[in-house]
This record gives C-alpha cells, structure tokens and sequence, in this order.
C-alpha cells in the first residue's frame, strides 16, 4: 500500500485547559485535494494549526510516514509544509514582491525564486500590476492571492488552505478557485482545504471530512458528500 | 559665529554616540515591543572589556574589532538564556529583567574593574582641525558611527539574513510559517544591538572617562533620542541621536549651567511623549482588514 503524504491520527489540541479536538483522524493521498468541512468552531481551524504546530497538540502526525508532531512550525515548513493562515499573513509593510520572495526564504538555490514570481505573476495578473505596492494597502482577495502565491513560493509539497473564502465577495472566491484549478495542476501540490463554503469546496476537493465539535463525524469521496441527503440539506442548502 | 558652528559641530559627534546606542535600543524595542533598559550598561562593559585588551598591549583597533565580536556574541547568549524564558510573559516582567540584567552589569563591572575612574585612549588623537572647528577625535566618532550605520543599513536592506530578521520582527507568526527561526533572528537582534552600544561606549569613553556608571547619561539621552525619532523608525533613532546631541550643546553653551544639560534629554522625552508620541518619523502603520 502507498503510503499517504500526510496521516493523522488521534489529534488531540487544546488552548489552554480547553480541549477542541478530541482526537481526529483523516489523510490526504499524495496529489489529492482534501477538505475539512463543518460549521463554525467544528475545530477545522485548529485541526490545520495543529498540523503546521501553530497550536498545542498530542496524537499522531505523519508527513511521508514521518511523525511530525513533535516538531517546532519552522521545520515543518522546512519539511515542505505551506499554510495560507486565517488572516491570510501577509507582511503588511513589505510590498507584494517582498512578500513573495520571503515566501521563498528556505529554498537554498536562489536562481530559480525570480522565475517562480513571475510564474505567480501569470497565476495571478492582479498581483504583477501591484507588485511594488505595500502590501498593506491591497484589497481583501488581492491579500487571499498573495498569500496563497506567497505559500507556493516555497515550493511546498502540502499546501494548507484556511479558508480562501472568507470576507470575500462570491465573484472574487470563484477567480480564486478556479485560479487553484489550475495551480493544482501546474505545481502538484497537494492541498489540504479548510472551507465554510462545502460546495465550493467539493467542487474541488476529492476527499472530504465532515468536523463536528472536534470530531470526523462524516469521511468519504467529494462524489459521496455532493450526493449525501444531510450533508446537502445542513451544508450545502439544496 | 565660529563658537556656534563649533558647538555643533562637537554636539554632533556625542549625538553620533546618542544616535547609535538609540538605534540599539530601537532594534532590541521592534523585535519585541520594549525597550531595554541595561543597553547602556551592556556597552559599558563591552567598553571595558576594549579596555583591558589596550591595557594587555593590544592595538586599539585590534582590540575594537575583537570587542565588537565579543559584544556580538554576549549579546546572543544573553538573548537565548535569560530573554528567552520571558518571550511571551507581560512586558512588566521583561521589564524587570531588563532592569535586573542593568544592576548585574553595573555591579560585575564595579566588582571586577572597581568604580575607580579610568582613562581611555582615543584612537584618533585631539588635533584640532578646520581652524579650530572640530577635533580629530569628534571627527574620528562621527566617521566611525557613520560607518556602522552604513553597514547596518547595507545587512538590513541587501542581505537575506537582514530581510528575515525585519520579516521576523514585523510578524512573527508569519515568519514562521515560510521557515523563519524567529528565535534565531531575535537572538541575532541582541548581538547586533550590543555590537552597536559597543561601538557607542568605545566612541564616547574618551570623554566622559571609564567608570561603571558612565553610561547612565548617555542612556537617557539615547531614550531622548529614540522618542524623538519614533521608537518604530532606525532611521529616526539616528537623526534623533544627532538632533539630541547638538541641542545638549547648544542649551549648555547657551542657555543654562552645563550641570543641568541632563534635563534636556528628560524635557525632549516628556515633550515628545506629551505632543506626538510617535516621534518624528515614527510610521503609522497602513492596514486593511
């Protein structure tokens, strides 16, 4: 059996004394898209922080078989782990250029950051009118594409997207999600997705796992949840 | 006309040391928020430390370079053993170990050197030059400080260490999300901000002499100068250092009795808090949520 880019097993994490994930488990196949779906405070944030160890967590997480659970953010990164966070994480004093090189700051041959911006660039035109501007000053989906540019910058294997979504008008998320068309085709990369937005979502993911209260409560194929009757009533409102 | 162009002149050479020991505290203050207390007495080591390699035989700029290294790397152990374990506690208890870090360097120095007042070479002699204007020694300082700051300048703005470091300073969250040692960079901060009051404490001992507690003036002045510039702005440290040094001049020769010239530094900190607490050139950050 292969085994999967990224396994998670018996994830617990807690902020201070409060547990919000009780133990989940879910893997994403190499090159797959997979998405944690569920409502507000389901844990799906908190399911990503404790992959990239941005928040306090125990259980088991293999990244190519290796347990990655014990390891500082830094080296999971440098392990090829890229999140897009909430609250995108742009360096809002940088300019969009600035940011897209720093995204590339572990790569150790340097020659081939100035071809990859520019490939972000053909990725995402709005960046390339604005790429000597303070990053700061850009508008919420510009700051989403940046971010999202800026993660791909380093090349990752795992891309960990925390809702692309969010606080975006509906025409500015649909440019986003069919740019990641592409990009998942042109980088293969793999994705793990956090969304609000299960339909969105599905439309782009193959895999799905349905978090509730800090628990899977629902796994399967995007197939399965598009055609299941709850999953379409309670998130998707058909 | 000549006394006031000379005034300055030398109010630009001590503004030279205000300007780069305020530039330290404005490093250390961007990476973490405050604003610590024992750089003037971290330089006075260092400066003491120069000083016994003069007094081994050592040639002054031997033992400057050699200081400087020193300085750097006191300063990174500093960092990661005692600043370390407070990174995420309240600013108040940074604080106290900032102040605690300013007594054990003052009383090691007294302890070890003695508070007696010591004489400390200058390297660039006290020929007086430009008809009388300005000093060898006052013109070797602002050569000296002017050459730091151009190298800072140069690692922070052109080198991918000096790239990540300011990344790592403006957000660390992020930085370390593109695999930035955030820890690592903020040690590194520490070196170069003691490197620097190095610098600051050689340049300034041949005036005010070597004594555990020379630099608690210079200190305030420093924190003058820092506010002046906006506590958020390098560039700003060193024109306020500059502005600082040429008024002390001024109101001493001018206006009043050269034993009050410490009230100035504390009448800019009071104005500048009280009429534009971002200083001068301090930025207003441009957000979009």
């Amino acid at each position: 059996m292969r085994t999967a880019l990224l396994e998670v097993s018996g994830l617990k994490a807690a902020y201070g004394p409060t547990e919000v994930l009780h133990g989940i488990a879910f893997k994403l196949d190499e090159g797959g898209i997979t998405a944690l779906l569920g409502a507000n405070g389901a844990g799906k944030t908190t399911t990503l922080r404790a992959v990239c160890g941005t928040v306090a967590r125990s259980g088991e997480i293999r990244l190519m078989g290796k347990r990655i659970d014990h390891k500082a953010t830094e080296d999971i990164v440098r392990l090829g782990v890229a999140q897009v966070p909430e609250g995108r994480g742009t360096f809002v004093n940088l300019s969009v250029e600035e940011n897209l090189k720093i995204g590339a700051y572990i790569r150790r041959a340097r020659d081939g950051v100035a071809r990859d911006i520019e490939r972000m660039y053909q990725y995402f035109p709005l960046l390339a009118e604005r790429r000597r501007q303070q990053a700061g000053t850009l508008s919420g989906g510009e700051q989403q594409m940046l971010a999202i540019a800026r993660a791909l910058m380093l090349r990752p294997r795992l891309l960990v997207l925390d809702e692309p979504s969010f606080g975006l008008a509906p025409l500015v998320v649909a440019s986003i999600f069919h740019i990641m068309e592409t990009v998942r085709r042109e980088e293969r990369v793999s994705i793990l997705l956090v969304e609000q937005n299960a339909a969105l979502a599905l439309e782009l993911a193959d895999h799905a796992y349905l978090l509730e209260t800090g628990r899977v409560v629902m796994a399967g194929t995007a197939q399965e949840f598009q055609r299941n009757e709850q999953v379409r009533r309670s998130y998707l409102g058909i | 006309m000549g006394q006031l162009l000379q005034q300055v002149l030398s109010g630009l050479a001590t503004g030279a040391v205000y300007a780069s020991l305020a530039l330290a505290l404005v490093m250390i203050h961007q990476a973490t928020e405050s604003v610590n207390f024992a750089q003037g007495e971290m330089a006075m080591f260092s400066t003491y430390i120069a000083w016994m390699f003069v007094q081994a035989g050592v040639p002054f700029w031997i033992a400057f370079v050699l200081t400087v290294a020193i300085s750097f790397l006191g300063g990174v152990l500093i960092e990661r053993i005692l600043i370390r374990p407070v990174e995420s506690a309240p600013v108040l208890s940074q604080v106290i170990v900032f102040i605690g870090l300013l007594v054990i360097f003052n009383s090691t120095a007294g302890w070890i050197f003695t508070y007696t007042v010591q004489e400390f070479p200058s390297p660039f002699g006290d020929t007086p030059l430009l008809g009388d204007m300005i000093t060898s020694s006052e013109l070797g300082v602002i050569g000296v400080t002017l050459i730091v700051l151009a190298l800072l300048y140069v690692f922070f703005r052109f080198t991918p260490l000096g790239f990540a470091m300011r990344a790592a300073a403006q957000n660390p969250e992020s930085a370390r999300l593109v695999g930035i040692r955030v820890g690592w960079m903020l040690a590194i901060g520490w070196g170069l901000a003691a490197a620097v009051g190095a610098v600051a404490g050689i340049m300034v001992a041949p005036v005010l002499f070597l004594d555990p507690n020379m630099m608690s003036g210079v200190l305030l002045y420093a924190f003058a100068a820092a506010l002046l510039g906006g506590i958020s702005s390098p560039g700003g440290a060193v024109v306020g250092g500059l502005v600082v040094g040429v008024l002390e001049n001024l109101v001493g020769t001018y206006l009043i009795a050269t034993e009050l010239k410490l009230t100035v530094a504390l009448a800019v900190i009071i104005i500048i808090l009280v009429v534009k607490p971002s200083g001068l050139f301090g930025t207003v950050m441009v957000k979009r949520v």
